[in-house]
């Protein structure tokens, strides 16, 4: 079986900061209205996604979470910054000749818009996984009143993810013990073929857990086992500081944004 | 007093057609430690499914404890569900929730309990299989014997009158093996052990039913179940190399 570093587990960088200790719900909403903000921001107020940046960075700084780590987990955000850098060359309208070849303006901004938005949501993601554990921040999707279905299907996920890389990982053992490599594009069937085995295998695991969950008297909805842990007013005012801030910074560009247009 | 589990003339067709079980009886006092012993495709789980009404419709009865298992009445289904605390054959399918503390909860707070008795459940049922130690752990990280250890505590946490263990020493280190048996031999509870592991049989019950083709086809003390060699050949079961039960019995 896998070790006690988990696939989800290791996002989660242990601490005892100010951010630590903030309850799960907190943070949740804190993060949320955050990036509400900044996605409300207009793009052309570049100065305002400077302050945003400086908002994390702070945040980070009490968290004691190194920009390392946070640069190293950006790479998440790869295959969007790959779309976003294609639409200078494929939107259409007025055009401007950077080295030589032809750009759409409203391409570029458009690019930057998705680049500096992405990032910034991306990176406040970081920090809450970073602080958060996996089972905390659960916890507070649950006190949040979320459909509790959502949380039953996400603490599953958390659960079960170890157990279907480990299953995958023995068949991927098996195969190799068996001669077979997958070299090029031809071997594809061949892990179709296993991915769609280890999908029956989780089909039937589900089927054999809601069997063991209803012989415990499981009628659909989960018990409620963690009280409704509060948060107290002290608790939210300080969660509530980076989406202040980032709203202030909002309604400055929006302001700006009128009286210069 | 009620026996902890009567059965009688219990039939059932599965949905496809495939008679599984041809009118099966018996009773467990209570207290007793009995082992169901049967080959693959005898009809074992699908017994086990019906102690707790998961399967139902076919003919005959099911009392535990004296109530009638009646899948119409969800109120009563509910306490036979408390009442019969099965333990399944993977441990990853028993323990699906974060913690070995919310999973050993999860029955009782189905049960209704709240607050300082949940908690005392909790304690008590790991403590009793010497698990208290892991309680703030994921099940993940437990070894597959502890996981089993767990898993028979989340179904004690629910003060069941009968447990039922599905293959209980399958895959477990011969050291895993040797600490569930003390686990199960402190209990004070009846127990139905579904097995092919003969010595293990020898070992835990005195008691031995052998289940072949969907009808009970022997019961009788384990001793004398496995040294009849021509019933245990005539239903695919067959002592391992070296052990004598007879040497176990004194």
């Amino acid at each position: 079986m896998s070790g006690a570093t988990t696939s989800l587990g290791r996002l989660f960088l242990p601490g005892a900061t100010v951010v630590h200790r903030l309850p799960p719900q907190c943070k949740l909403v804190a993060t949320v209205a955050f990036v509400l903000a900044v996605v409300s921001t207009p793009r052309e107020q570049v100065w305002a996604f400077g302050l945003y940046a400086m908002l994390l960075a702070a945040v980070a700084a009490t968290a004691r979470v190194p920009a390392g780590v946070i640069a190293r987990r950006m790479a998440i955000e790869l295959p969007f910054v790959t779309f976003a850098l294609l639409m200078p060359f494929v939107a259409h309208g007025e055009r401007v000749t950077v080295a030589g070849v032809g750009l759409s303006v409203s391409g570029l901004w458009g690019a930057w818009n998705i680049l500096v938005k992405g990032t910034l949501g991306v990176v406040a993601s970081i920090l809450l996984a970073a602080t958060t554990e996996a089972r905390t921040l659960l916890l507070g999707v649950e006190r949040l009143r979320l459909p509790s279905l959502l949380t039953q299907i996400a603490t599953f996920m958390l659960r079960y993810t170890d157990v279907i890389v480990d299953e995958l990982r023995r068949m991927k053992v098996a195969r190799a013990a068996r001669g077979f490599e997958a070299r090029d594009i031809r071997q594809v069937g061949v892990l179709a073929r296993s991915l769609a085995a280890l999908f029956l295998r989780s089909y039937e695991r589900g089927e054999r857990v809601h069997l063991a969950m209803v012989s415990r008297g499981y009628d659909g909805r989960m018990p409620v086992l963690h009280g409704d842990a509060r948060a107290s007013g002290a608790q939210w005012a300080t969660a509530a500081a980076l989406p202040a801030a980032a709203a202030l910074v909002a309604a400055t560009a929006w302001m700006v944004q009128w009286t210069h247009l | 007093m009620d026996p902890s589990l009567e059965v009688r003339g219990l039939a059932y067709a599965y949905p496809d057609g495939h008679q599984a079980l041809y009118g099966v009886d018996l009773t467990i006092a209570r207290g007793e430690r009995v082992a169901l012993l049967g080959p693959n495709g005898a009809g074992k789980t699908t017994l086990v499914l019906h102690l707790n009404g998961i399967l139902h419709g076919g003919l005959g009865t099911v009392r535990v404890a004296g109530l009638g298992v009646d899948p119409a009445d969800k109120k009563s289904l509910r306490e036979i569900r408390r009442r019969v605390g099965i333990v399944f054959q993977d441990p990853d399918d028993q323990l699906f929730m974060p913690t070995v503390r919310e999973d050993v909860a999860f029955g009782p707070a189905n049960l209704g309990l709240r607050g300082d008795e949940l908690d005392r459940r909790v304690v008590s049922a790991l403590t009793r299989v010497g698990m208290l130690e892991v309680a703030d752990r994921p099940p993940q990280h437990l070894s597959f014997g502890q996981r089993r250890r767990v898993a028979v505590a989340t179904v004690l946490a629910m003060e069941p009158e009968i447990l039922v263990l599905d293959e209980p020493s399958s895959n477990l280190d011969p050291a895993g093996r040797r600490e569930l048996a003390e686990v199960l031999t402190s209990l004070d509870v009846t127990v139905l052990m579904v097995t092919h592991d003969l010595p293990y049989a020898a070992e835990l019950c005195p008691r031995s039913l052998i289940m072949s083709g969907g009808l009970i086809v022997a019961d009788g003390p384990t001793p004398d179940i496995l040294t009849d060699d021509e019933l245990l050949r005539a239903h695919r079961l067959e002592l391992p190399f070296g052990f004598d039960p007879a040497a176990v019995a004194r």
